[in-house]
C-alpha cells in the first residue's frame, strides 16, 4: 500500500468541494426512509408495553383480525424462535437472540414502549383501530431501572437464565448482572502506597438518547416467491440485511436492501427493530408495508445509552506523575445484556501512559430499552468521571490541568491497559495546540470558569467495498458500500479522484443496494473514510495500473514504462518514446479495443486503525441564582490524522461536542414510580438548541496514520468523550464547586451552590 | 366526517386535495401532494424539521390542520430553489458545509428564508434565537449559522 | 370510532350556535398549537373542533396606550410583536407570548389559546393578569366581559359556560409612570415549558416611588398566583424591599416536584425573579412619562 498522504503532493483532498448529495439535500429531493415509496404499500404499526416488566399472559388479535381494512396481525408467533447466538457486530457485541425478542417480546415484556405485536392496514386510522383493538393480558411485575439496584439481592430478576458471566466458579443463581470483567496492568496497590495525593471520587450518569432528529422508518415487501426487498435509513444497509435474514430464518441473498438516506443515527441506527417486523406484515398480508416510528416510540422503545456508576481512584506523587488509576464501573444494559462496559473501561486511562491500571465493570440489565450504541460508546460516561478527577488531581497538586496531562501523557509504545501498545498516536501534540490556543489563556469574566478535559477514542477498520468504474466518456462511478450519514461521499469521491488525477465534478458517488455491491460492515467505530475510504483508494488504484497498461497496448510499449501523472498516461523517460500524454478520457474511448470495461471493485478488512485524541476547553458562565448555565466559549482540538474534507471533519467535531454538552448539562431520561418514561418528546428531553451555544472551535491537528494511503484516522466518535467532564471542570472553576451527576441541570447547580454556602454539620 | 375538499396554493401553484380533519397540513403535504421535502421528526412542534411559510409566516406545518389550508398560500421547500436556480440560501448551506445527514436541512433553508424576508441583516444573536425551534443533532448548529451570515451577506449585495 | 369533525363559522353568533349545540366533546380552536399537540398524543378526543380565525376581528389589533387595546382572541404572538404601539405600551404582554415555544410557534399560538388551554405555566397569563387584562367572551346569554384571572380555573379548566368562547383581549389606557415586564425561567434558552414564570406591572409617582403594583406568579401552583405587593408599596425597590419581595414570593407557591423543576428549586427562583421582574418594570416606569 503506498502512502500517499504527504500533504504538499494533494490536489484534490484537504479541500472543500460541495458534496455530491447537496443539492438533493437542500432541495428536499433527497428520499429518507419516510420518502420512500412502494406501489401499493399499507401502513404498518406497532403495538407496545405500557408496563416497565410484565409477564404477557395472552394475546388476543381476532378483534383486530376481523376490522375491514385490516391485512395482517403479527406477534411473536410469526418470527422464528432462534436459539442464542453471540456476534461482535459494529461496535458492540449483539446476541441474535436478544435482537429478535427486543423487536417483538415473547413471553415477557421488559420495559415500557417492548413490541408485543404489530399490524398492517390500508390506512393510519385502521392501524391504530386494530392496534387498540389487540387484547393483551398481562401479569405486572416489580420493575428496576437504577443500575445498582438491579445489582441488588432481592431485585426483581428479569431473565431466569441470565447467570453472570466472569465470576468463577460459574454462578446457578440468575442475576441482572450479565457480566463482570477487569483489566489490570501492573499493582495498583503499590501505586497507591507511593502516591503523594490520591483522589477518589464517585460519579453517576443519567441514561440519554442519541436523538437524531430523522424517527426510525422503512419500507417492505416480501414477495410471493420469498424475494424481499427492504427501503430503510440505516446505518448500514447490509447490517439489516443480515440482521433481517437471521431473525427470520431467510437466505441472505433473498433480501434486497436499498439504502434510503438517513437523517442521524450516531450509533443508534445500527441495529434493527421495524424492518423484521415489516417484512413479516408483507408476507402475511402480501403488499409492501411501511413503517416509521413516532417521536415518543424512538424515545420509549429505542436504545439510549446507559446510564451509569462509576466510581475512580487515582494517585500521583508531588511532581504530578500518576502512580496508579483505578476504576469500577457499572452500566446499564438495558433489557437484554450489552451495554458498553468493556470500552468504558479501556477507554477512560488511555490518554495516559501509566504502569499501574485498575478497571472493573459490570453489564446490569434493567427495565429499559435495549441500549444501543451512541457515539464512541462507553468512553464519554468513563471518560466524564476520570477527566473530573484528574481535574480535581491537578487542583490538589497545584499544577496547570494541561501539564498534568502532558505529564503522563500517552504516546508511541505506551501501554493500554487492554494490552494494545500505541502506535504513531497525536496525543501530546493535541494537548500542545490546546495549551498554545488563545482560548487557553483568555481572561475570563464574573461568574465565568474554564475547564479542560481529553479523550480517546479505538476507532475501527473493518470489512469495506469500493469500487471504481470508468465510463466510455471518462467519467467515473465511485462506488461505496456505506451509507452516507455525513457527508462521506463527498470524501470518497475526493479520494478516488485524487488518485485518478482527475477533477473531482467527472465522478459521481453511488451508494448501491446489497444486492449490487461487495459486503460493507456498518457505518460505525468511526470507520468508513478510514476503511471505505482505503477500498475506494485501492480500487481507484488499480484502475490507474490497468490504465496504464492500456495506454502500453496502445503505444505498443512495455507497461513499466508508462507512467501517471495527473490524470494522464505518461511516457517513462525518453527512452520509453515520444508519445503524447494519454489522458483518461482518451484511453476510456478506447476501452472496447484495449480489454474490455475498466473497472475495480475492491473489498478489504481494514486493518491499522488508528486512535483518535481530542482536548477541549470550555468557558461557562453560571448565574448563582438560577443555577442557569452558558457556554461561552468552546474550542475543540483533535488529531485527526488527515482530513479528507475538513469542513466534514470540523463538522463532526462540532456536532459530537455538543452532543456532549447536551449530555453536560440538561439531556437525561425521566422515568415515574411505575418506571415509566416522563419526558418522552423533544420538549422535555431537552437537547441543545441553536441560542444555546457559541460558535464551537474546531482545530484539527493532523499526525498522520501511516498505515492508511491518506493517512486517515476516524474522526467521528472522539469528539463527544471530553465534553462533559470540560463543562463539568468549567462549573467547577466558576462555582468551586464540584458536580458528581449529570446532567448538571439548574436545579442541582442551584441546589449544590446553596449547600456550598450552609456551614458544614459539626462531625 | 366525511373528507374536506381544500383549495389552496402551494409555491405559486393551485393544489387541491381532500383531507381528513384530523390531518394535518404536513399529512397532506407530504402524503397526498408528494412534497416529501418537509419532515416529521417529532409531530409536536418542537422540532421544525416541518417548517413551511404561509402567508408570509413562518409556521410548524405539523400543527396546522390540512383543512385549515384553505386560501392560504404555503411555501414549502421544494418552492424555495427557482426551478433549476438554487437559491442562496441553499448554495451557502451546501458551500459551508452546514448539513450532515440533511434531513433537518429543509426546515432550517425555510426557517433562514422567513428570517431574511424580515431582517436582512441579522446578528448572530438574532440568528441563533430565530432558529431556536429548528433542531439539528449533527452539526452543533455553527456552521448553520455561518450560511445564514454569509446567505445574508450576498443577498445584501455585500 | 367517533370521527372528528371540523367547522369554520364567519360569524360570532354561528360559533356560540354551534358551540351551545355541540353533543359530544368539542374544542375552540385559534393558532391551535396546543390542541394540536393534545390531538396527537391522545390527551383530548374531541369530537368537534370549531375554528375561530375565520370570524371577521378575530385576529387583529386596535387602539393605543391613551384607548387601551382591544387584541382579538386569536392574534398571533408575531402580531403583537410586530405592533410598535402595543409594543411601547405594554412591552412585558408582547414579551411573554413571544417567549412561547420558538418562532413557528409564535407564527400562530395566540392568547386566547394560551389562556384557556390553563395550563398553570402559561406564559403569556402573568403578564396579562398584572396590567389588569380583560376578555370578552361570546355566549349564549350575550357577551359579557370578564378579568383574565377569572378564566383560569385549574390545570387544564376553565370557567367559560357551554357555548361560550373567548372574542378579544382588552388592555386598559396606560396610566403615567407604569409598565410591566415579563421574566420566566428555563433551563435552556428557548423552547422550554416555563418552570417559573413572573409578570409585574409597577405604578411610580413623579419621585420614583412605587405606588401601585400587581405581581403574579406562574408555573408555582395550579393556576397563577398574587405575590403580596405590600412590601414594596412605598418603597423605590431598594435591597430591602427586594428582599421582602423575594419572600412574599416564595411565601405563595405551591409548586410540583416534577421533570421540569423540584419544589425547592421553583419556590427559590420564584423569588429570584419577583426580584428581577419588579426592577425592569420599575426601570421602565421610571422612563416614561
Amino acid at each position: 500500500m503506498t502512502f500517499i498522504g504527504n500533504k504538499s503532493d494533494l490536489r484534490v483532498v484537504g479541500t472543500r468541494p460541495v458534496r455530491p448529495d447537496g443539492v438533493d439535500k437542500v432541495t428536499g429531493r433527497a428520499v429518507y426512509g419516510a420518502d420512500a415509496v412502494l406501489a401499493g404499500q399499507i401502513v404498518g404499526k406497532v403495538l407496545r408495553s405500557p408496563h416497565a416488566h410484565a409477564r404477557i399472559v395472552s394475546i388476543d388479535t381476532s378483534k383486530a383480525m376481523a376490522i375491514k381494512g385490516v391485512r395482517a396481525v403479527i406477534t411473536a408467533a410469526d418470527l422464528p424462535n432462534i436459539p442464542s447466538e453471540e456476534a461482535f457486530v459494529g461496535e458492540g457485541p449483539m446476541n441474535f437472540r436478544d435482537l429478535s425478542l427486543n423487536c417483538m417480546a415473547r413471553t415477557k415484556v421488559l420495559y415500557e414502549g417492548h413490541a408485543v405485536a404489530a399490524v398492517a392496514a390500508m390506512t393510519d386510522a385502521l392501524a391504530d383501530q386494530a392496534l387498540a383493538a389487540i387484547d393483551v393480558k398481562y401479569e405486572v411485575l416489580p420493575h428496576v431501572i437504577d443500575v445498582e439496584e438491579a445489582m441488588a439481592p432481592g431485585a426483581p430478576i428479569l431473565h431466569d437464565d441470565l447467570f453472570t458471566a466472569g465470576i468463577t466458579p460459574k454462578p446457578t443463581t440468575a442475576s441482572n448482572v450479565a457480566k463482570k470483567v477487569r483489566f489490570t496492568i501492573g499493582d495498583v496497590e503499590a501505586g497507591f502506597k507511593a502516591a503523594d495525593v490520591i483522589i477518589e471520587q464517585r460519579y453517576t450518569t443519567a441514561p440519554v438518547h442519541q436523538a437524531y432528529i430523522e424517527p426510525h422508518a422503512c419500507v417492505a415487501a416480501w414477495s410471493a416467491d420469498g424475494q424481499c426487498t427492504v427501503i430503510a435509513s440505516s446505518q448500514g444497509h447490509f447490517m439489516i440485511r443480515s440482521y433481517c435474514a437471521k431473525l427470520l430464518g431467510i437466505d441472505v441473498a433473498a433480501i434486497r436492501v436499498v439504502n434510503a438516506e438517513i437523517g442521524g443515527g450516531f450509533g443508534g441506527k445500527t441495529l434493527v427493530y421495524l424492518e423484521p417486523l415489516a417484512l413479516a406484515l408483507s408476507k402475511k398480508s402480501g403488499r409492501p408495508v411501511k413503517m416509521v416510528m413516532t417521536r415518543e416510540e424512538v424515545f420509549r422503545a429505542t436504545g439510549p445509552t446507559s446510564g451509569a456508576v462509576v466510581e475512580v481512584k487515582i494517585g500521583a506523587t508531588k511532581d504530578g506523575k500518576i502512580t496508579a488509576a483505578q476504576a469500577v464501573m457499572k452500566y446499564q444494559a438495558g433489557a437484554f445484556p450489552g451495554s458498553p462496559i468493556n470500552p468504558g473501561l479501556m477507554c477512560a486511562f488511555a490518554m495516559y501512559d501509566l504502569a499501574n491500571v485498575d478497571v472493573l465493570g459490570y453489564d446490569v440489565v434493567s427495565n429499559r430499552p435495549k441500549v444501543a450504541a451512541y457515539r464512541a460508546p462507553g468512553a464519554p460516561i468513563s471518560s466524564w468521571a476520570a477527566e473530573c478527577a484528574i481535574d480535581d488531581l491537578a487542583l490538589k497538586l497545584g499544577m496547570d490541568p494541561i501539564d498534568l496531562r502532558m505529564k503522563n501523557a500517552a504516546k508511541q509504545g505506551s501501554k493500554t491497559v487492554y494490552g494494545v501498545t500505541h502506535g504513531v498516536i497525536g496525543y501530546e501534540e493535541v494537548l500542545q495546540a490546546a495549551k498554545a490556543h488563545p482560548h487557553w489563556s483568555a481572561p475570563l469574566g464574573k461568574n465565568q470558569g474554564r475547564g479542560f478535559a481529553t479523550g480517546f477514542w479505538f476507532n475501527i477498520g473493518g470489512e469495506s467495498t469500493g469500487a471504481v468504474f470508468v465510463n466510455e466518456d471518462g467519467t467515473v462511478n465511485v462506488v461505496s458500500g456505506s451509507p452516507d450519514i455525513g457527508g462521506s461521499r463527498a470524501s470518497m469521491v475526493m479520494m478516488a479522484a485524487e488518485v485518478l488525477g482527475i477533477s473531482y465534478n467527472k465522478c459521481q458517488a453511488v451508494i448501491p443496494d446489497t444486492s449490487s455491491v461487495g459486503f460493507t460492515h456498518v457505518t460505525g467505530g468511526s470507520r468508513v473514510t478510514y476503511a471505505t475510504g482505503m477500498a475506494v483508494t485501492q480500487a481507484a488504484q488499480a484502475v490507474v495500473e490497468d490504465l496504464k497498461k492500456r495506454a502500453a497496448m496502445i503505444w505498443d510499449i512495455s507497461p513499466e514504462a508508462v507512467e501517471w501523472k495527473d490524470g494522464q498516461a505518461v511516457p517513462a523517460g525518453a527512452n520509453a518514446g515520444g508519445f503524447d500524454p494519454l489522458p483518461l478520457a482518451a484511453i476510456a474511448l478506447k476501452a472496447a479495443k484495449t480489454g474490455g470495461p475498466i473497472g475495480s471493485e475492491i473489498s478489504v478488512n481494514a486493518q491499522g486503525a488508528g486512535p483518535g485524541f481530542g482536548a477541549h476547553i470550555c468557558d461557562i458562565e453560571i448565574d448563582p441564582e438560577t443555577g442557569h448555565a452558558t457556554i461561552v466559549r468552546y474550542t475543540a482540538v483533535q488529531d485527526v490524522g488527515r482530513a479528507i474534507h475538513p469542513s466534514y471533519v470540523e463538522g463532526q467535531i462540532q456536532g459530537g461536542a455538543v452532543q456532549g454538552i447536551g449530555w453536560a448539562l440538561n439531556e437525561e431520561y425521566v422515568y415515574n414510580k411505575k418506571g415509566l418514561m416522563d419526558n418522552a418528546g423533544f420538549l422535555d428531553y431537552r437537547i441543545p438548541v441553536a441560542s444555546d451555544l457559541p460558535m464551537i472551535e474546531a482545530v484539527l491537528v493532523e499526525v498522520p496514520n501511516t498505515r492508511h494511503p491518506f493517512g486517515v484516522r476516524g474522526v467521528g466518535e472522539v469528539p463527544i468523550v471530553p465534553p462533559m467532564a470540560a463543562v463539568g471542570n468549567a462549573i467547577r472553576g466558576a462555582l468551586d464547586l464540584r458536580m458528581f451527576h449529570l446532567p448538571m441541570s439548574p436545579p442541582r447547580l442551584r441546589a449544590a451552590v446553596d449547600a456550598a454556602k450552609m456551614p458544614k454539620a459539626a462531625e | 366526517m366525511s373528507k374536506i375538499h381544500v383549495s389552496t396554493t402551494v409555491n405559486g401553484e393551485a393544489a387541491e386535495f381532500l383531507a381528513e380533519p384530523q390531518e394535518s397540513l404536513l399529512d397532506a403535504l407530504r402524503n397526498t401532494l408528494n412534497l416529501t421535502g418537509s419532515k416529521e421528526g417529532c409531530g409536536s412542534g418542537d422540532c421544525g424539521a416541518c417548517s413551511v411559510i404561509i402567508d408570509g409566516r413562518l409556521v410548524c406545518s405539523c400543527l396546522v390542520l390540512a383543512v385549515e389550508a384553505g386560501g392560504m398560500a404555503i411555501t414549502t421547500i421544494e418552492g424555495i430553489a427557482e426551478g433549476e436556480k438554487l437559491h442562496p440560501i441553499q448554495q451557502k448551506f451546501l458551500e459551508n458545509a452546514a448539513l450532515q445527514c440533511g434531513f433537518c436541512t429543509p426546515g432550517f433553508i425555510v426557517a433562514t428564508k422567513a428570517l431574511l424576508d424580515v431582517n436582512p441583516d441579522p446578528t448572530e444573536t438574532e440568528i441563533r434565537y430565530w432558529l431556536a425551534g429548528n433542531l439539528c443533532r449533527c452539526t452543533g448548529y455553527d456552521k448553520i449559522v455561518r450560511a445564514v451570515q454569509d446567505a445574508a451577506a450576498e443577498m445584501r449585495g455585500s | 370510532m367517533p370521527s372528528l369533525n371540523y367547522v369554520a363559522p364567519t360569524t360570532v353568533s354561528d360559533a356560540v350556535k354551534i358551540l351551545a349545540a355541540a353533543s359530544g366533546p368539542t374544542r375552540v380552536m385559534s393558532g391551535g398549537t396546543d390542541l394540536l399537540v393534545q390531538l396527537r398524543s391522545g390527551r383530548l378526543k374531541p369530537e368537534l373542533i370549531v375554528d375561530t380565525k375565520k370570524i371577521p376581528g378575530i385576529i387583529g389589533i386596535s387602539g393605543s396606550a391613551a384607548e387601551g387595546f382591544t387584541i382579538g382572541a386569536a392574534t398571533s404572538g408575531a402580531l403583537l410583536s410586530e405592533h410598535a404601539g402595543l409594543v411601547a405600551a405594554y412591552p412585558g404582554v408582547v414579551e411573554a407570548t413571544n417567549l412561547i415555544g420558538s418562532t413557528q410557534i409564535q407564527g400562530r399560538a395566540s392568547l386566547a389559546g394560551n389562556l384557556c388551554n390553563a395550563s398553570p405555566a402559561a406564559d403569556s397569563v402573568p403578564a396579562v393578569i398584572v396590567v389588569g387584562g380583560t376578555v370578552t367572551i361570546a355566549g349564549p346569554a350575550g357577551p359579557r366581559t370578564a378579568p383574565v384571572e377569572s378564566i383560569v380555573t385549574g390545570p387544564g379548566r376553565t370557567s367559560l359556560a357551554k357555548g361560550e368562547f373567548i372574542v378579544s383581549f382588552h388592555l386598559p389606557a396606560l396610566k403615567a409612570k407604569t409598565a410591566d415586564a415579563y421574566l420566566r425561567f428555563i433551563p435552556r434558552t428557548e423552547m422550554d415549558i416555563a418552570v417559573v414564570g413572573c409578570g409585574v406591572s409597577v405604578t411610580l409617582d413623579d419621585s420614583g416611588v412605587i405606588t401601585a403594583a400587581k405581581i403574579s406568579l406562574g408555573a408555582v401552583a395550579p393556576t397563577q398566583v398574587m405575590v403580596d405587593a405590600s412590601c414594596i408599596i412605598g418603597t423605590k425597590l431598594d435591597d430591602a424591599a427586594l428582599a421582602k419581595l423575594d419572600a412574599a414570593a416564595r411565601a405563595v407557591c405551591n409548586p410540583i416536584d416534577d421533570k421540569r423543576g423540584t419544589i425547592e428549586f421553583r419556590t427559590k427562583v420564584a423569588g429570584v425573579l419577583a426580584r428581577r421582574t419588579a426592577a425592569i418594570a420599575v426601570a421602565r416606569a421610571q422612563a416614561r412619562a
